[in-house]
Order: structure tokens, then sequence, then C-alpha cells
């Protein structure tokens, strides 16, 4: 199933390069060069093959673990500097995911938390206040959040520093310290959804004869939704999160392009600009995978909290 | 260990002019309006009432529980010397689970999916630390085999769906006895059984009540259910007390003209049509869900002009019989013949002429109708799409159709939402009518109505098929309702044909064995009718 789904996926991709305006020869050899040099160029990157015999190509090289090489920096601009797209994309990768988990680790406890400790209180001046809060922060552009953030933690209180330049040699400590503002805009921006989905799918359960039969068996609020409700609500919790977790990777540009943060998104936007096409469908097919995994993650928990599957009569 | 502080005979629970209110439509409504109740320890007061007089939050009033959205406006619930009516929740809490606990009406729907059912079962008691973990397990599983619940010893490591329903709702009275509470609320306990599980839930039910020497309130419509159960009979309406007495008097002497008419919906009974040429026959039919069998080798006459009651319980097969008759579930092999021609077996190879003259009436009215068309949109449209009737002339006919259901014009612009449930099942019978059928099938069309409600239907039904000449296919699990309209009935027990005749020749002995096991187990309004049922069915297993 993930499999075909990333097969239909990878068609798309590869059809929407088709699609984009302009083409790198073009793009890169500037409006003087002639109509030979546009085609020898073309002709060395193998552009002027037929679309299904590219696909193909493509195709196969990918199932070999081989997403191609940059256009950027070919024999025809001078020497060969070009780099394989594996090469370019695996440390930007990297980045992300350190990134994405940072945000993570702090945003699903407390989502979870705010969630359920909502759902106790319903109503309560608490969870009217976490409601307004965690919505007011999702309302607000990213960048406009990581701006704010900016402003108070690091221009008038110097907390944590504006610019998140790590590299290679960055270690881990500096590492956490330097994205600390991006993951918090990040966390800021993904709490709402998943603590307001806890939320709604604990009060949903409430409304089932089996929690007014643990009531009417004294059973405290409090274990009413740990012990009766939580247990199961975990397939519509684990979706969202799932959801919210592929956004950290695929969805994370604008963050990064405000904290100069070297993902993977701002390599992708850079190479959609330059018309570097191994590279975008590189990273496109990179963020379906996560997509498809996670969501793929989402199910099997699904399934897994599920008695009915699990326990078969 | 026994938390029993009071005696036989004591007073165990008094109400006194209770008054609860429910919130809906941006307003408060009287749910219950002053009503007094006393409950002595170890008697069974029976509840009785239709759909929304107020029986259930009575019940849960008892164990001083109101639904979210409702409130106690005046009146006090004196449990054993305490004002429940006055206590906290977390006060109310030592109570429940402990010294009152409850058995509703769905266990399938009242036990958390989740978790095992031991753990369930002793959850309440364990924490209210009346017993050990290992003692209040050994009691349930004890407990399990007074209940007559297969294999005790393991049955409780299961999950709720892994086992029937009528086992459900044994294990949750499991549940309610295992702290031996002073009080248990049966709300709708059985309503939702088969009547051969019915009869073994009861039956549990009652005996372990008497063992232990719980009082309980017992809350369901179904007379003949409460007569075998309760010491005494409250009738409640609107909210209100109708009456109350000793179940043998109020059984043989009901003093309100209300109680009686309750009473006289079961003396309803149809007149026998002889049996005519046959309008519809199914040959030798096979049916299957995907891999699973429902019918196999099922023959079925219906004579023109009668009414023949499929009558079956849960899982017989009843309800597939229509849809293959009405093409939604093609047939493996056999025939179905109407009117002398064989009909394709898929839907789509019906000629419309096919189609109008074979109608379906469903037991949900409500899902059966679109919630956002008028009375007019829904019989207008078989109106327009079998007979082309359009414009003014549709807006005759249907008010000559409502008028034959005995609802007015002014009904034609209201949505479902706006009609009661027998109106509701009226609407649906005038969109079957609309198509100017010869054959309808009814699929268990009373059993989500009251009695008062049901026997409407039943006559409005009854004289339709006068007027009309129409023949009907009537599938039910209630034998009153056969006894009220049947010519013929036929038996269905796991997708095969028991037996099949004139209602006089089934309903008279000798019986097949199922037939047998079904009509008895159809309580009556006999208070001892259990009692020498059990007896009888203990002899014979001897």
């Amino acid at each position: 199933m993930g499999a075909a789904t990333l097969f239909v996926v990878s068609i798309i991709i590869f059809s929407a390069m088709e699609l984009l305006p302009g083409d790198f020869g073009e793009t890169i050899l500037g409006q003087a060069a002639t109509e030979e040099t546009v085609a020898a160029f073309r002709r060395e990157l193998g552009l002027d093959q037929p679309a299904v015999v590219r696909y193909g190509q493509w195709v196969v090289a990918v199932l070999q673990g081989d997403l191609g090489t940059s256009f950027s920096g070919r024999n025809a601009s001078g020497t060969d500097r070009s780099r394989e797209v594996v090469d370019l994309v695996i440390p930007r990768l990297r980045n992300t995911l350190f990134l994405a988990s940072m945000a993570a680790l702090v945003a699903v406890p407390l989502s979870l938390f705010l969630g359920i400790s909502t759902a106790l209180y319903r109503n309560s001046f608490y969870d009217r206040s976490v409601n307004t809060a965690t919505l007011t922060t999702i309302s607000f552009p990213e960048f406009f959040v990581a701006y704010i953030l900016i402003l108070f933690l690091s221009s008038l209180n110097s907390v944590f520093p504006s610019l998140a330049n790590v590299d290679a040699n960055t270690h881990f400590g500096e590492r956490i310290y330097r994205a600390a503002l991006p993951a918090l805009t990040l966390t800021l921006v993904i709490v709402a959804h998943m603590m307001r989905m806890t939320r709604a799918a604990i009060i949903n359960l409430l409304a089932s004869p089996y929690i007014q039969m643990a009531r009417l068996s004294g059973a405290s609020p409090t274990e009413v939704i740990l012990k009766h409700a939580l247990p199961n609500a975990w397939a519509p919790i684990a979706t969202v999160i799932a959801f919210n977790l592929a956004y950290l990777v695929v969805g994370v540009v604008v963050v990064e392009v405000v904290f100069v943060y070297p993902g993977i998104g701002q390599l992708m936007v850079d190479a959609v600009a330059s018309r570097d096409i191994p590279v975008v469908q590189g990273c496109a097919l990179i963020f379906a995978i996560t997509y498809i995994l996670l969501n793929l993650t989402a199910d099997i928990i699904g399934i897994v909290t599920n008695p009915r599957l699990l326990h078969p009569k | 260990m026994m938390n029993n502080k009071t005696k036989r005979g004591d007073v165990l629970l008094s109400i006194k002019g209770l008054k609860i209110q429910g919130f809906s439509d941006e307003k408060w409504h009287d749910i219950i309006n002053g009503i007094d109740l006393t409950l002595h320890a170890g008697e069974v007061l029976g509840l009785i009432g239709e759909s929304g007089a107020g029986k259930s939050t009575l019940g849960l009033a008892a164990m001083g529980y109101t639904q979210p959205g409702c409130r106690i406006t005046e009146g006090e619930i004196i449990f054993d010397g305490v004002d429940l009516a006055k206590l906290s929740d977390s006060e109310k809490r030592k109570f429940w689970g402990n010294r009152m606990t409850y058995v509703a009406q769905s266990a399938a729907a009242s036990f958390n999916p989740a978790r095992r059912l031991i753990v369930q079962t002793t959850a309440s008691t364990i924490r209210a630390g009346i017993k050990s973990r290992q003692d209040a397990y050994d009691d349930a599983k004890q407990l399990y085999d007074v209940l007559n619940l297969p294999d005790p010893d393991n049955i409780g490591d299961r999950y709720p769906h892994q086992v029937s329903g009528g086992q459900l709702q044994r294990v949750m009275t499991a549940m309610a006895m295992s702290p031996r509470p002073d009080l248990l609320v049966f709300d709708e306990p059985t309503t939702a059984l088969d009547v051969t599980t019915q009869v073994e839930v009861l039956a549990s039910m009652r005996s372990i009540v008497q063992e232990f020497n719980t009082a309980a309130i017992y809350i369901t419509h179904d007379l003949a259910v409460v007569a075998q159960m309760a010491d005494v009979i409250k009738v409640l309406r609107y909210g209100s007390e109708v009456e109350e007495a000793p179940t043998r008097e109020m059984l043989i002497a009901p003093k309100q003209e209300y109680t009686k008419s309750l009473w006289s919906v079961r003396a309803l009974e149809k007149p026998q049509q002889e049996a005519q040429a046959s309008v519809l026959s199914l040959k030798g039919i096979d049916a299957s869900y995907g891999s699973a069998k429902v019918l196999n080798n099922v023959n079925i006459e219906i004579p023109k002009g009668s009414t023949v009651a499929i009558v079956g319980e849960s899982g017989s097969g009843k309800s597939t019989a229509a849809r293959v008759i009405t093409g939604l579930l093609p047939q493996k092999s056999g025939i179905v013949r109407f009117d002398g021609e064989d009909l394709p077996p898929e839907l789509a190879r019906r000629s419309k002429e096919q189609k109008r003259r074979i109608q379906m009436i469903y037991q949900m009215a409500d899902t059966a109708m679109n919630p956002r068309q008028t009375v007019r949109e829904i019989i207008g449209r078989p109106l327009d799409f079998y007979l082309g009737i359009r414009g003014a002339a549709q807006t005759r006919r249907v008010t000559d159709l409502l008028e034959m259901i005995e609802l007015d014009a002014s009904f034609m612009e209201r949505l479902p939402a706006e009609l009661s449930g027998g109106q509701k099942q009226r609407i649906c019978i005038a969109r079957a009518l609309a198509a100017e059928p010869d054959f309808i099938i009814c699929d268990e069309v009373t059993s989500a109505l009251d009695q008062i409600v049901q026997e409407g239907i039943l006559k409005l039904l009854m004289r339709l098929q006068e007027e009309l000449g129409l023949t009907y296919m009537f599938i039910t699990h209630d034998i009153s309702t056969v006894n009220a309209i049947a010519d013929q009935v036929v038996v269905m027990n796991q997708g095969e044909v028991v037996e099949q005749g004139l209602k006089t020749d089934v309903f008279q002995p000798p019986h097949p064995d199922y037939t047998a096991l079904l009509l008895s187990s159809v309580p009556e309004m006999d208070p001892d009718w259990l009692t020498n049922l059990i007896g009888k069915r203990a002899d014979a297993g001897h």
C-alpha cells in the first residue's frame, strides 16, 4: 500500500517537474546564449530525451539509492564541480531531522498533557486559557511567531542566538542551543493542533455508555479519563501526531529561512529557483517517504491499540 | 465482608417530591415532576412506561446520579439515612460501585472495549477496598458460575467483543453484584437480547438478586418481563406516577385508564385469512455475505393479499431473505418468482415496473429518510420516479396519501426531525404506498416504537391491506406482533426455514424443537411464568 502510494507520488513529482516553466539551460546560460549552446547543454544533461525514458532512468537509479547528480557546477560552465544529490541532501536532511526531533520531543508530550488535562477540567478557566493561548499561537503565521521570539529571547534578552547556522562540526550541546529558537517556534505552531485533537478525541468518548458506566461504578474523573477514555482514543491522536510530525519535516521552510538554518526545506527552495531538477526531485521524494512512513506508523498504532484487531474472537 | 447494614423490610431508599429538569433547545424542561418512591431492603421495584416517561432518569436519580445536562431542582433522595441530592460528586462516588450498582441496557456499549472483563467486573470492588484483588477475582469467577456463564474460570480474561450479547449482559450483572450492593438498578437489561437469550438472562438475574437479598429497581417497557422480576410495579408517564401496586394486583386489576391501555395492546389479534395462490415464492434460495453462508435452501410461499410473518432471532437470515427479494443481495442459487415471472437476481437488471411493485419499510424510520427533505419531497419522489406524477397532481396525491396514513396536509412541509417516532414510520409507509405496490416488505417496522404507537401502526397496516389488497411480508422477532397481524408464519433459524404454514397451525403443538423453544421463551403476563418455565426446562433436562 505504502509502496503503491510512493509509486504514484513519484510519477506526480516527475510530471510536476516537466510542467515547471523555464529550463535549466536557459536559466544558467542566460538570454544571450545561442540555440546551439542551449541544445548542447541540454544534451549533456540528458534533457533532450523523451520524458518517459527519463522517468524510467530516474526510477531505476533511485531504486539503487542514486538520486542523480545536481545540474549546478557542470562541465559546461567550466570545470566539473557538480555534486551527487545524495551528498547534498543527506547532511541537510540530518539537520532537518535534528530540528524536527527537538521540536517533537517537546511538543508531543506537552500537547498530550495539555489535551488530557483540558479534557479533565473541560470548560474550566484553565481549559479556556489553554485553548485561547494555543489558538493564538497557531493563528499567527510562523514567521511572525519566529520574529516575536527573536525579539524577546534574542534581541531584548540574549537568551538564545537568533541565527541557527550549524554545520557538520557543531557539537551536540551547541546544536541544541542554536536550534532552540526554531524548535520553540515549531512547537508553538504544532501544539495547538495536537492538543485540541487529543482533547476532542477524549471528550468525544466521554459520551459513550461505558464512560457513564465507569462513573456509576465510582471511578474518579481522572480514572475515567486515563483508564477508560484515553486507551480508546489513541487512533485519532496518533493520526494527528503523525500529521504534525510530517509537517515538522516537510513544512519548515519558512522557519528555516528566518533562522538561516541549513535544512532540507531551504535546499529545495534554492533548487526550485535554479531549476536544479534532480535536487528538487530528490527532496520531494524524501518528503513523500516521510509522510508515508509517518502515516503508516499512525495506522499501525491505531491497529495495535484496538482490542478488536489485537485480540480477534 | 458484606456491607449490608440494612435488614429485609427496612426502608432502604426513599425519594420524596423529586423534580428533575433537562436542558435542551436553550431551555430547561421538566423530566421528572414530583415523584415519591419507597424501596425496602431486598425488594424489587419495577418501573414501567413508554420512552420519555422518565423511567431511566428516575432509576439513575435513585443512585443520586443525573446525566450531563440534567439537574435535580427539588426533593430528596434518602438512601440509608443520607440525602444523596445534597452530596457532592466525590461523596457520592463512595456509594457508587459499592453500596449501589447499575446494569445498563446495552452491555456491548457499556463495557470498555479496551479492558478485560474480569478487570472491569472487579474494579469497583477493589477500589472500594471491599475485597483484595485475589478475593475479588475468585468471587467474580464464582459469580460467573452462578450466572451460568460458560467456562467461568477463564471467561473473565476475554475482551468484551469476544463474548456474545447475552453473556455480556450476565457479566455486567456479575460486575454489579461483585461489591454486594444494597441497591441494584437494572435499566432495560434485556431489551437488546433475543427472546431465547432473554429467558436465561432474566432467570439468572432473578436468582442472584434473591440469593443475596439485594434490593433492585428494574426499569423496562415490557410488562411481561417486569411481571417476572418485580414485587411492586410503578407505572410512569410524562415524568409523573400513574399508579403503583404489588405486581399481582397490578396485573389483575390496573386502576388507571392509561395502565389499562398499556395492557390492552397485547390483545390485538387479526382474524386469519385462508391461503390463496402465491404472489411471491422463494425456491431453493442460497445466499451469502462473502464466504459466510446466511441462507441455505430457503423456500417460502407468500399468498396474495395475506400477511406472512417471518420470525426468528438475530442472525436467523430473515432480513437477508428480504434483501434477496428486493435484489439488494443477489442469491447464489435459487429463484425468486413474483406474480408468475422470475425476477432477475440483480437489482440493476430489474425493470422499473418490477421495482415499483415491491416496496420496503424499514425498522429505523429515522435513518430511512433524508433528514434534509420535507415530507412532500420524501413522498413525492417515488410518485415522480415510478409514475411520472409531478406538479399540482403530485401535491394532490401526496395529500391523499397523507390522509390515508391518518395525517393531514399540514405535515407536507415538515422535516423528519419535526416528527414523532410513530409519525416518521407513517411517512415511510406513505412513501412505500406512493409507488402503488402489490407487495410490501416490513422489516421490524414496529420494534423501535412504544407499545401504544405500535398498535396504531399495526392497525394502519391492516386497514391499508383491506382497502388496497396489499400483500405483506412482515419480518419480526416479536411473537405478540405476529399474533396481531399475521395470517401465515415462517419460522427461521440459522439461515433455514424451520417451519411454515397458517398461524394457527404453526402456533399449535406439535412443534419442531426450535419453534417450541422460541414460543415458550416469549414472556407472558403471568408472574409465575418464568418460575414455571425454568422448572419445566430443568425437568426436561434431567
